[in-house]
């Protein structure tokens, strides 16, 4: 006999908002108002254009006030991937003349690291910057691998996998007092959960739209000063010659919408991020085969933790089974059956390397949410280890 | 709450013997015109200077923000206060000069005791502050004579004040106090500048544009409207006066040879600015020509064109070069808009090789042949006026945003 589902079996406790978040209402509202309204190309010259390209201005202001920027600095792209392979062929490209040598850490997002290896294979000589075991490079080491020829540094705020923090403002310090190296900043899981904008120091900033309640397919580039790289996608010349390619305004008004949403919300969400970030670390506390990966000292909307001997894909099932939606540690990597690098890089246990689970809050959840889902983690765990 | 107030020095204001008491009203207006979406300022005017009474971290930052566009300041300091008591007196140093941490200055402390009750003397009070704050920050040097850096501490009756910082003013005198003039705006890189520089001498502007659609865009137009709002920043409206110029530069176009046509458009346009300037009685038109930088502004030019009115013509770049014109326009914030790349009036119909030396009876001979009279009038009566800052008018966008 067929089971007849009811709405309540859809009913689920999100906790992957760091691989992508539900897009608010307001956003797919306004999303359909604008490509009823304001459908025209903004290149176009008659009215309908300009009024389009006003409305995109618009927009750019507002995300360059949010970070403490011009709007003419901001660079819409099609996400966070395109914004940081942008960031890093673009600015290494336009700045040879500064040398050919990069810094990057060993826990950086695939996009970072991915097209930095591929410049290594063209002769760029690149400094991984180690971690300790709470995820943070040493500043001391950074201070001594900047060279004159350092023409790059590329540090993400918040670890997508763990949520480790980098301290970018001191980081900015010694990469503008001691080299004429660009610093470029993936903020993609930082943006709306902690603080941060161009008044922390940094030259290039990525921010991706979809883990900010926006949609899917958007994001942004921005720059401190006025943008000077070399584009990597030719075409038409839009946005300013850097990124060619027809500005989707709709998807990137409502980028700004949920840009200047996470920014008014930031602080409150951070305080409730640290209850929920509490109280998760309390039940998972209870159990001896569990080790915390994520630590205090990390951003407060990531919670990551391993059990011992257990692989991860068969804790996420069984949490799926009690109505808890998670993930292996990032989203990108789980259906790959490789080792984590960011693990690697943290020097975790063998025998916890594959029990690694992700637990990452968003702006949606409820107090009682995180209630039930602390029950039920707690339940999920004690069956699987037969305690 | 520690920062109380703004202490405001007048420029040149200072000099200017009867007529003080007018500019100070006028800086006062246009201080609070600037700030007119904040809320009410309290200002209260002394001899020499003015304080703004401040409520809020962010009421400061925001008029810090502004006050160095407002012209007839030649600086400003925020004043921060505490009570009469010795050990907050100390704390509030420390905070005053905590901005100038980073860097080694020299530097001394001055203090003025009006409260003659206040238990320590003024060199008591000097010498107690100054060697908390040398011991705090490692960074300062005493210097008695002309320190880079001064702390004045005034102890009043009611209270103790502080301040540290002298921000630059923009210098000039208050808008409206030299009268009011037109300016040609065509959307270029110079015409916003000679705008800045004759209100930087308290010149109050119009602008006027001549509009030539099909043949220039929307875009161009929005463009002009942008600059016309960017100098409203430096503390007075401006109202935009945008003519619809198309019948009479195909009539140009048609009746005068090529080489000369150049001189007829600005000869038209300056009897349209000229009518204008009139109708709003403004008493001269302000251009942003510069000698030699095109065809239509060498010294013959100039004269061809002149030669149609009496009115004095301004031309506050006539000896700048352009790259002098581009380093102000970027320090005011107009150089941005000015190279969007729209094709304005100016640049439609160019001809290939202009005449630099225009004969002022060639050009004259020519106009006689068309009654450009009733299309001027024409001109200047269809003309479409817009004021800036723009009321608040329903924002379509909002929600959107």
């Amino acid at each position: 006999m067929c089971k007849i589902l009811t709405r309540d079996d859809f009913k689920v406790i999100y906790l992957d908002n760091s691989a992508t978040t539900r897009p608010y209402q307001d956003v797919l509202n306004a999303f359909v108002t604008i490509n009823e309204q304001y459908y025209a190309n903004p290149a176009s010259i008659h009215e309908k254009g300009v009024e389009a390209n006003q409305l995109l201005t618009r927009a750019r202001e507002q995300i360059g006030e949010v970070l403490h920027t011009k709007g003419e600095h901001i660079i819409f792209t099609s996400g966070g991937t395109e914004s940081n392979n942008l960031a890093i062929f673009g600015l290494t490209e336009q700045h040879q003349h500064i040398g050919k040598h990069i810094i990057t850490t060993a826990i950086e997002h695939p996009s970072v690291l991915n097209p930095i290896a591929k410049l290594a294979e063209q002769g760029y000589e690149v400094t991984y910057l180690a971690v300790n075991k709470e995820g943070q490079i040493s500043l001391k080491a950074l201070q001594q691998a900047l060279r004159k020829d350092t023409v790059l540094v590329s540090i993400m705020h918040v670890n997508n996998e763990m949520g480790a923090i980098q301290p970018i403002q001191a980081i900015a310090r010694l990469v503008k007092t001691q080299s004429r190296a660009f610093l470029h900043v993936d903020a993609i899981q930082s943006f709306g959960k902690l603080p941060i904008s161009f008044q922390d120091g940094m030259d290039v900033m990525t921010v991706s739209g979809h883990k900010i309640h926006a949609l899917k397919g958007t994001g942004i580039l921005a720059f401190a000063n006025r943008p000077l790289l070399v584009p990597q996608l030719l075409g038409g010349g839009q946005e300013h010659g850097l990124r060619s390619g027809t500005v989707a305004v709709a998807q990137n008004v409502v980028l700004a919408k949920a840009m200047r949403i996470a920014k008014r919300e930031q602080a409150m969400n951070e305080m409730k991020y640290r209850k929920y970030q509490h109280q998760l670390m309390e039940v998972l506390g209870c159990f001896q085969d569990v080790q915390m990966i994520s630590t205090k000292q990390c951003a407060p909307h990531i919670i990551t933790f391993s059990i011992k001997e257990l692989r991860g894909e068969i804790i996420i099932n069984a949490l799926q089974k009690e109505g808890v939606i998670a993930s292996t540690s990032s989203a990108c990597s789980s259906k790959q059956q490789t080792e984590s690098h960011v693990l690697q890089a943290l020097k975790v246990d063998t025998a916890y390397r594959k029990g690694v689970v992700r637990l990452s809050l968003g702006s949606l959840l409820t107090d009682e949410e995180i209630q039930q889902a602390c029950h039920k983690i707690k339940q999920v765990i004690a069956s699987l280890k037969g305690e | 709450m520690v920062w109380k107030e703004i202490l405001i020095r007048y420029g040149e204001l200072s000099t200017k013997g009867k007529n003080k008491m007018d500019f100070v009203r006028r800086l006062r207006q246009n201080i609070r015109y600037s700030c007119a979406d904040l809320p009410p300022l309290t200002i209260r005017t002394e001899h020499d200077r003015m304080f703004i009474a401040i409520d809020s971290e962010e009421m400061k930052e925001e008029l810090v923000k502004r006050l160095p566009h407002v012209f007839g300041i030649q600086s400003f300091s925020p004043v921060a206060s505490c009570e009469k008591d010795m050990e907050q007196m100390k704390m509030l140093a420390k905070y005053v000069l905590k901005q100038y941490e980073d860097t080694t200055y020299t530097f001394k402390v001055e203090v003025k005791r009006t409260d003659k009750k206040f238990p320590l003397q003024s060199h008591a009070i000097q010498r107690e502050i100054g060697g908390t704050v040398l011991s705090t920050y490692q960074n300062l040097k005493v210097q008695m004579r002309k320190p880079a850096l001064e702390l004045r501490i005034e102890v009043r009756l009611d209270a103790v004040y502080m301040m540290a910082e002298v921000i630059q003013g923009a210098g000039g005198m208050p808008i409206g106090s030299n009268g009011r003039s037109l300016l040609m705006l065509s959307g270029g890189i110079d015409s916003p500048v000679a705008g800045y520089l004759m209100m930087k001498r308290g010149v109050r502007i119009d602008a006027i544009h001549f509009f030539s659609p099909p043949y220039t865009s929307e875009n161009s137009l929005e463009k002009v409207r942008d600059l016309a709002k960017e100098l409203t920043k430096f503390g007075a409206n401006v109202r935009l006066h945008i003519i619809p110029f198309t019948e009479i530069q195909l009539k140009i176009k048609e009746e005068v040879p090529e080489n000369i046509s150049m001189t007829t458009t600005r000869r038209m346009m300056m009897r349209v600015a000229d009518k204008v300037r009139e109708e709003i009685s403004a008493l001269a038109i302000v251009t942003g020509e510069s000698l030699g930088q095109v065809a239509s502004q060498t010294l013959d030019s100039l004269t061809a064109i002149n030669a149609v009115t009496t009115t004095p013509i301004l031309r506050p770049l006539i000896s700048y070069d352009k790259l002098e014109i581009i380093d102000i326009a970027e320090r005011i914030g107009t150089y941005e808009t000015s190279i969007r790349p729209y094709e304005d009036c100016c640049t439609i119909f160019t001809p290939a090789n202009p005449k630099t030396k225009p004969k002022l009876d060639k050009v004259e001979h020519f106009e006689e042949k068309t009654d450009y009279e009733t299309l001027i009038n024409r001109a200047v009566t269809n003309r479409e006026i817009h004021v800036y800052p723009e009321k608040q008018k329903e924002d379509k966008f909002a929600s959107l945003l």
